[in-house]
């Protein structure tokens, strides 16, 4: 099987930490988020992987290439010279997605959850239509376009509504799909949109259908986001009782939800979680109390600091007795002076941040 | 006595008896300094672990003549009882005692109420001290340009910026002579940025005479001077005669200076050193911080050792339990029995008795006040104000809050909440961060 990840731009959303990686590369839960994607799609039996971008991604193919060893497949990189939209990207990889008659995977290469892609397949080859898309269903559909069903039917997709003021259902799109080959012939080479030009002409001839998600889902594509997602990605693994997770008999673990790279070093008297990551190399001081947050690696938190909502970028410095909260984002080798408080501050690399930021500001 | 004692220029340098006296205002005043003065008067809330007024008292007792000192003001009799007996003991040479004045009289009417007291002995020289300033108090090298001068009066004046100098009572002294020629308070314009630090020497043949005169010339013809224009002309009027039938307040500042520059000799003393008034509660932080640094600086051994987790000048009070991992100073002043846990850190910050300061905590800029309590990882904090500056507010957002964070008495700070430029009333517990606040 063949599977198609859009990844589009660099991710400007995700600054400042896509200033110093490519957002595929970006580590949530202590693994780059494309590398939660390739092992989802390998152990669903897919062979080729091509990577949808309109950069030149240097920096990725090194990283690629190793996964491509390690998981034994292909992993090729489509450059859109300018950019396609969501559906142009299938059309450009066109001769790879028809090199045999299975069907293929697409999904966005921000979205978070348990990439259920064998039960998506066994799904998709069930029903023997053209389209299956994953549904997951929301508290507040008004803010989503919302998939509507054919009348009786289970899964048949009858229409979607943008932002509906009225209730009329609560699955929406959960950005990841399965295609057979033929919906290649739908799609033209030119900036086009999936969810607004293909999917309403395939629903127009009873050809879509949706696959309802179990657990969590997340758009990770903005710092708040990304924390959120952090968190439904660490309650997964609870839930799952992962070994990843640093067990809940370690005294400075505090409510669960914690996983620690084994090479960090944790102080004494720490108080840490619920919901923490903290990556490779991270060097954490004594009295450090953290929660909702995410280290990367190389960072040094020091010793008294008090670190909430919080994402420290990569060899990133925060100081004794600092104090950083409200969706602050470090990005690389960043250094927070001690005592200073943060609060939503987004620090572009290779700043020192000496005076206090009291409400949320970008500092350049 | 027919042997008259010359009122100056003893050839040996010695001085006749000279008297001192601390204004203390009363409970009614001070109002600026809450929440900190609900629950201790103003002159007695310690800064560099003592009260304000043994700031005042240490100065007198390194002045030879002084052997008695008065406190004037309309607080109760019992406020003062114990700090005057544990000054007596700690000063021996001075003789301490409180003159209550039935009502408020006004600075220089309280003086005078009392003036048969002050003039027992025949003294001949009476500083007059407000209590409510933070300074060096240069009290002999007052005491030396009166004589050199043979001066009727001498004022501490001390240089602040031109925006500043309209909030004070400004002086305009002869550059050569630094003999007074104008003295105004709170002036409306830019008179000059020489400014009355609320320290006097007068003598005391001129003092109440002045005063008198004041009074005469009050009686004659009620005050007008605290109108501004034309319109409000009426008003003030009808306020200040309510006023004068009322009690007959008369000040220093408004009603004696001024005068006294036209037609006695009155020189200005001008001090390089620190001053600062303490009017909010707020201002106590720097003087805490000036009087440290003074005390670290005539090597004090009040103070705590410099260490790597003592940033000097820090005073803790022998009975305070400080945990050694705990990171305190500069500007630190810790209060009897006060309980500060590990890893804390405080930082230009007074903690009054009986308070407890968790784990991991962090204080800066603020006071707490007595028996409260700041939880583990909390963060207490102001903001700094810039060292020559004599306000104590800020703008944040186009608001005016205070820049230091105050917890009155018995106030909690639960554990990882944030507290930033607060005033928090006694007894209330802050469960969630606040900001920019008035907690009542």
């Amino acid at each position: 099987m063949k599977a198609l990840i859009l990844v589009g731009g660099f991710g400007t959303r995700l600054r400042p930490l896509t200033l110093t990686l490519p957002k595929p590369l970006v580590e949530f839960g202590n693994k780059r988020m494309i590398l939660h994607q390739i092992e989802a799609l390998a152990a669903a039996g897919v062979t080729d992987i091509i990577l949808a971008v309109n950069y030149r991604p240097e920096i990725m193919e090194k990283y690629l290439a190793e996964y491509e060893k390690e998981f034994g497949i292909n992993i090729t990189i489509s450059i859109e010279s300018e950019p396609l939209g969501t559906a142009g990207p299938l059309k450009l990889a066109e001769e790879t997605l028809r090199k045999d008659d299975t069907p293929f995977f697409v999904l966005n290469s921000d979205v978070t959850c348990e990439y259920p892609f064998k039960e998506l397949a066994a799904f998709h080859k069930s029903h023997g239509d053209e389209g299956t898309i994953i549904v997951t269903k929301v508290e507040e559909p008004s803010k989503y376009g919302v998939v509507v069903h054919k009348p009786g039917h289970q899964s048949k997709i009858d229409r979607f509504v943008e932002k509906p003021v009225e209730f009329v259902g609560n699955r929406i799109n959960a950005g990841i799909y399965i295609f057979n080959t033929s919906v290649l012939d739908r799609i033209e080479l030119r900036p086009t949109s999936i969810e607004n030009e293909t999917f309403p002409d395939m629903v127009k001839d009873d050809q879509l259908h949706s696959f309802d998600l179990e657990g969590f889902w997340m758009d990770v594509g903005q710092p708040k986001d990304f924390l959120t997602g952090t968190c439904l990605y660490l309650s997964s693994l609870a839930k799952k009782q992962s070994k990843l997770l640093t067990p809940t008999t370690e005294p400075f673990v505090y409510g669960g939800n914690v996983l620690i790279d084994p090479s960090a070093k944790i102080g004494k008297n720490c108080r840490i979680g619920p919901n923490v990551t903290i990556g490779p190399d991270v060097v954490v001081g004594d009295g450090v109390r953290l929660q909702r947050c995410v280290l990367l690696s190389g960072s040094k938190v020091k010793d008294h600091a008090w670190v909430k909502s919080t994402i420290v970028g990569w060899n990133s410095v925060v100081g004794r007795w600092a104090r950083l909260e409200n969706v602050t984002v470090l990005g690389d080798d960043v250094t927070i002076s001690d005592e200073v408080y943060v609060n939503g501050g987004s620090v572009l690399p290779h700043k020192t941040i000496k005076a206090n930021v009291d409400v949320p500001a970008i500092i350049m | 006595m027919s042997l008259q004692i010359p009122h100056h220029g003893k050839a040996n340098g010695n001085t006749g008896a000279t008297k001192a006296v601390i204004l203390v205002g009363g409970a009614s005043r001070g109002t600026r300094f809450r929440p900190l003065s609900l629950d201790v008067p103003k002159p007695l809330f310690d800064v560099a672990g003592h009260p304000i007024i043994w700031h005042c008292l240490t100065a007198i007792s390194k002045v030879p003549s002084i052997h008695e000192v008065y406190l004037i003001g309309y607080y109760e009799e019992h406020v003062f009882r114990d700090f005057i007996k544990d000054s007596s003991s700690e000063f021996p040479d001075l003789s301490i005692k409180y003159l209550r004045e039935y009502q408020a009289l006004g600075t220089a009417g309280g003086l005078y109420h009392f003036r048969d007291a002050i003039l027992k002995g025949r003294p001949e020289n009476i500083f007059v001290l407000n209590s409510d300033v933070c300074c060096s108090f240069p009290l002999n090298e007052m005491l030396q340009l009166t004589q050199e001068r043979r001066a009727e009066a001498v004022i501490l004046g001390t240089r602040v910026s031109e925006d500043a100098a309209s909030n004070f009572g400004c002086i305009v002294s002869d550059s050569h002579t630094r003999r007074v020629l104008h003295y105004v308070e709170k002036p409306e314009s830019y008179i000059s940025n020489l400014i009355n630090c609320g320290v006097y020497l007068f003598r005391a043949d001129v003092l109440f005479p002045s005063i008198r005169t004041a009074i005469q010339r009050r009686a004659d013809r009620p005050r007008l001077g605290s109108y501004r224009s034309s319109e409000n002309l009426a008003s003030s009027y009808m306020f200040d005669e309510e006023d004068s039938q009322k009690n007959e307040v008369i000040r220093l500042e408004q009603d004696i200076l001024g005068e006294m520059a036209d037609t006695n000799l009155f020189f200005v003393y001008e001090t390089k050193d620190f001053w600062r008034q303490i009017k909010t509660a707020g201002s106590a932080i720097p003087a805490n911080a000036l009087y440290l640094q003074k005390a670290q600086q005539s090597g004090s051994s009040e103070l705590s050792a410099p260490s790597a987790n003592i940033k000097g000048p820090v005073f803790i009070h022998p009975t305070a339990n400080v945990h050694p991992t705990a990171v305190l100073g500069p500007n630190v002043s810790i209060g009897p029995r006060v309980t500060i846990g590990p890893g804390v850190r405080i930082k230009e910050s007074i903690v009054l008795e009986d308070a407890e300061v968790k784990h991991d905590a962090c204080i800066l800029y603020s006071i707490i006040g007595w028996g409260s309590r700041v939880g583990a990882w909390a963060r207490v904090e102001g903001t700094p104000t810039p060292v020559t500056s004599h306000n104590t507010s800020i703008i944040k957002n186009g608001v005016k809050v205070q820049a230091i964070t105050i917890l009155g008495k018995e106030c909690g700070v639960g554990d990882e909440v944030r507290v930033q430029n607060c005033i928090c009333l006694p007894f209330k517990d802050l469960k969630r961060d606040v900001s920019n606040e008035v907690i009542m």
